[in-house]
């Protein structure tokens, strides 16, 4: 199978961009190139990841000056048009300010930067982001994050548990949902979640940074694995068209 | 002291983690006598090709000088003279002394001062650091037998109506002086243009080995570059020397007069909970460790471990200094800083490399003070001889005292290990049930400059703990030889709080805490043996099967060793002295710095 084509979005302050793209080239074996924020060309990505970091250094809101740089217009234009898009940490708070994701992510509750492994619980399998996995599988992976507490108003919850769009969700090391295993309080314990149309992802978790056991974990292959799954049926799907 | 701390945890953390480089090893230290002066330092490691070294220097005539980053302010002018004067109650009107950093710039200007190293556009670069632009140009100058002329007009300003003084002296953060190779200037300013920071040519490099500093059409200075130097023509100061006062008193302890505790495992349970020897979980998971995606062993342990990719080695990094050892003996003091820091990397299966350090220490021209910094030095040198572990750089900070009172003399050691096989990367928790426990090293009757003694009786008295070079070089022969042949399950140092607290850290340090079954046989005092923190000492473990091998390895390495018993069940036993449920242990050696912080 030819390989698929990712491009990874370089904000001047991202500082996931080079794990983001080792993942995906020298772990998943995928093409992969940088899009330096100021450009406004995708390159002919297959998919698109919005890379952890602090975009332009984020004194603001989190992502909030991100989401009008040259390159996120084509990003929202790649996602409108089915795009696979993957956002993780600072990639996710951008998802969300640029509206491509319901809600937003406040601060955490400690109100401190927090830094360790955590566990995930895969809730919904069936997405282009989490197919590799097996529904109530627990993954463990690092956040790194001061902002990753997710909160939506309580109509727009709901809406996004009846449609199934929560992907992952802090647990306990054997997949309780429970308060001690959420490391910044968000909502019903998100850590993850798609748009409604499934083509649009974030999470705070960082899976590429469970890449290898020497690291600690290699949990993180799934979430890239299910990304690669999904751009290789969309092709045999179009082919066959 | 509180609120001190949340701050500096939360600075280090905030630029650490925008900056996206991760921490991932350190130390910290609490004693009254910080309490004026905390003490905060930091050390960077990085990796550099071979080939691809930039240096500071400055040569060959008409070669552009350039200023690079952020503009330059009124913000931190004198900020090194006021590092360089005892905190009194006149310090609070130097506040704007103090630099205002900004992660996101200097990022930037990492970003491109890489690029521009890379595509080889550069003779030379130097950060600003304290005395700015006027270190930098000296410095340089000094460092490739040139000079420079420079035009203060040209320097991007972010205040109006700076005077060359101001200017010559500001140390606002996130600036660079680059000397450009002539012809590529534009390509720099090209690439600092794409990460939105200036490059703006203020001067060029001459041959006649004086700076000259221009000013609204004026020259203000001209001085030969070479008198300001370190190591250059700056005067060499010989200052008078005492031995301090105080150490008769501290010297004149006696463990005779302290009684041994009754209950000894209540004492485990207090050192396991004191702030100096519980983790730091609190303050390391406010940094990211994990960014980059090389760290291979994370804060905890006894070293960081980050791998390098494209390679199958790693680096072992950590920093080391008990002041309060310095404090009782400079000279052992100092010597014990490097050998443990030598001695952490060498359990994480790292051989010694390279040593840089911070001295702390009050102000100099005390008699007693500069007695303290000769008598550490010496220390220092003497033990980076033996353990050939040369020193590639450091940092030294004067005056930290306040009106009271000097802090202890705190050589802070930053040390750097090298793993040649990831595979043997070693880790310091117990790891199988039926594991058998050794110590390595020899225990002695000695608690003297112990935690136990200062945190259980309130003394801080007595030389530094015993401490024998020839012991130590021979126990990290050993320990390393035993990582490579495979013979370990985990090593770990015993310090703080001595061989009863390192076997606690083993069994809290599993994966999931797991107990153990020792006997410890020495006939002196039950605390010395348990908490005394005599030097060159490892608790390692090993499976049954392996132990001919290991024991065989120690004797022919000479190096002392006690089988100490097995690792299993839920509790630490030691004799019939020590009965410490692990689980609670745990939960008291993790949270105890979280419960005094974040009561809930």
């Amino acid at each position: 199978m030819a390989a698929h084509r990712f491009g990874v979005v370089v904000f001047p302050g991202s500082n996931c961009d080079h794990d983001a793209y080792h993942a995906v080239k020298h772990v998943m074996g995928q093409d992969v190139r940088f899009l330096w924020h100021k450009e406004s060309d995708l390159g002919g990505a297959d998919a698109i990841i919005l890379p952890g970091g602090f975009s332009y250094g984020d004194y603001l809101r989190c992502g909030a000056i991100a989401r009008f740089s040259p390159i996120m217009k084509e990003v929202v234009r790649f996602a409108n048009a089915g795009g696979h898009v993957m956002g993780v940490c600072n990639g996710f708070q951008i998802l969300c300010e640029a509206g491509l994701l319901p809600g937003a992510l406040l601060r955490n509750a400690s109100l401190r930067f927090v830094c360790r492994e955590v566990h995930l619980r895969a809730e919904n399998t069936d997405t282009a982001f989490s197919n590799a996995l097996t529904a109530g599988q627990v993954l463990t992976i690092p956040v790194a994050h001061g902002e990753g507490n997710y909160y939506t108003d309580r109509s727009a919850l709901e809406e996004l548990e009846a449609r199934r769009q929560v992907v992952f969700r802090y647990c306990s090391a054997d997949g309780a949902l429970t308060p001690e295993s959420n490391p910044n309080g968000s909502l019903n314990n998100i850590a993850g979640i798609v748009n409604r149309a499934g083509n649009v992802f974030g999470m705070m978790p960082h899976p590429e940074r469970s890449m290898e056991t020497l690291l600690g974990s290699d949990d993180g292959i799934g979430v890239f694995q299910s990304v690669i799954q999904a751009l290789s049926r969309r092709e045999t799907a179009s082919v066959e068209v | 002291m509180q609120y001190l701390l949340r701050g500096v945890v939360s600075g280090i953390g905030h630029y650490g983690n925008c900056f996206g480089v991760p921490t991932v090893a350190g130390e910290i230290y609490f004693d009254p006598c910080y309490h004026g002066n905390p003490l905060v330092n930091a050390m960077a490691v990085g990796i550099v090709n071979h080939g691809m070294v930039a240096s500071a220097t400055a040569k060959g005539v008409g070669n552009p000088v350039m200023i690079v980053g952020s503009s330059t302010g009124r913000d931190g002018i004198h900020g090194a003279t006021f590092a360089s004067v005892e905190i009194s109650e006149e310090s609070e009107s130097k506040r704007p002394s103090v630099q205002v950093g900004d992660p996101f710039t200097e990022k930037l200007l990492l970003e491109a001062t890489l690029e521009i190293i890379r595509e080889d556009l550069i003779v030379g670069i130097q950060d600003m650091g304290a005395a700015g632009i006027t270190c930098s140009c000296t410095e340089m100058s000094a460092k490739g037998e040139s000079g420079m002329d420079v035009d203060l007009d040209k320097v991007p300003k972010g205040e109006e109506g700076m005077s060359a003084y101001e200017i010559m002296l500001s140390e606002s953060q996130e600036r660079m002086l680059v000397v450009a190779k002539k012809g590529c200037e534009d390509r720099v300013r090209e690439i600092f243009a794409k990460w939105d920071l200036h490059a703006v040519i203020i001067g060029a490099v001459t041959d006649d080995g004086m700076v000259t500093v221009r000013h609204r059409g004026a020259i203000v200075a001209h001085a030969p570059a070479f008198g300001f130097v370190l190591g250059g023509g700056a005067p060499v100061y010989h200052r008078e020397t005492k031995r301090p006062e105080y150490l008769d008193v501290t010297g004149a302890f006696h463990a005779e007069s302290v009684p041994v505790p009754h209950d000894l495992t209540a004492v485990l349970g207090q050192l396991l909970a004191s702030p100096n020897i519980a983790s730091k979980r609190w303050v390391y998971e406010q940094y990211d460790t994990s960014v980059r995606t090389n760290t291979a062993q994370h804060p905890g342990g006894d070293a960081a471990v980050v791998r390098i990719k494209g390679t199958n080695k790693a680096i072992a990094v950590k920093t080391d200094c008990n002041g309060r050892y310095v404090y009782l003996n400079p000279r052992r003091g100092a010597m014990i800083a490097v050998a443990e820091a030598a001695r952490n990397v060498v359990c994480v299966g790292a051989e010694p490399l390279a040593i840089t350090n911070c001295l702390n220490f009050g102000n100099p021209y005390k008699p007693e003070i500069y007695w303290q910094f000769s008598e550490a030095i010496a220390g220092m040198g003497e033990a980076c001889r033996a353990l050939d572990t040369p020193v590639t750089g450091g940092n030294v900070s004067f005056y930290n005292e306040d009106p009271s009172h000097a802090v202890y003399p705190t050589p802070v050691i930053g040390m750097l290990g090298l793993i040649e096989d990831v595979g043997h990367i070693m880790t310091a928790g117990f790891r199988n049930e039926g594991d058998l426990v050794f110590l390595l090293g020899a225990n002695r009757n000695d608690i003297a400059g112990s935690e136990y003694l200062a945190t259980v009786h309130g003394i801080v008295g007595g030389d530094a703990p015993h401490f024998a070079m020839d012991e130590e070089k021979r126990l990290h022969a050993a320990v390393l030889r035993m990582i490579r042949e495979g013979l370990l399950q985990s090593a770990h140092d015993v310090s703080d709080g001595g061989l009863a607290v390192a076997l606690a850290e083993s069994c809290i340090l599993a994966e999931a805490p797991v107990g153990a079954e020792l006997r410890v046989y020495e006939t002196f005092r039950r605390d010395a043996v348990y908490f005394g923190e005599a030097q060159s000492r490892i608790v390692v473990s090993c499976r049954p099967e392996r132990k001919r091998d290991l024991v065989q390895v120690a004797m022919e390495l000479e190096v002392e060793i006690q089988e100490l018993g097995r690792v299993g069940g839920t509790a630490l036993r030691i004799n019939d002295d020590i009965a410490l449920d692990v689980t609670a242990a745990a939960d008291l050696y993790t949270r105890s710095i979280e419960r005094i912080l974040s009561p809930r």
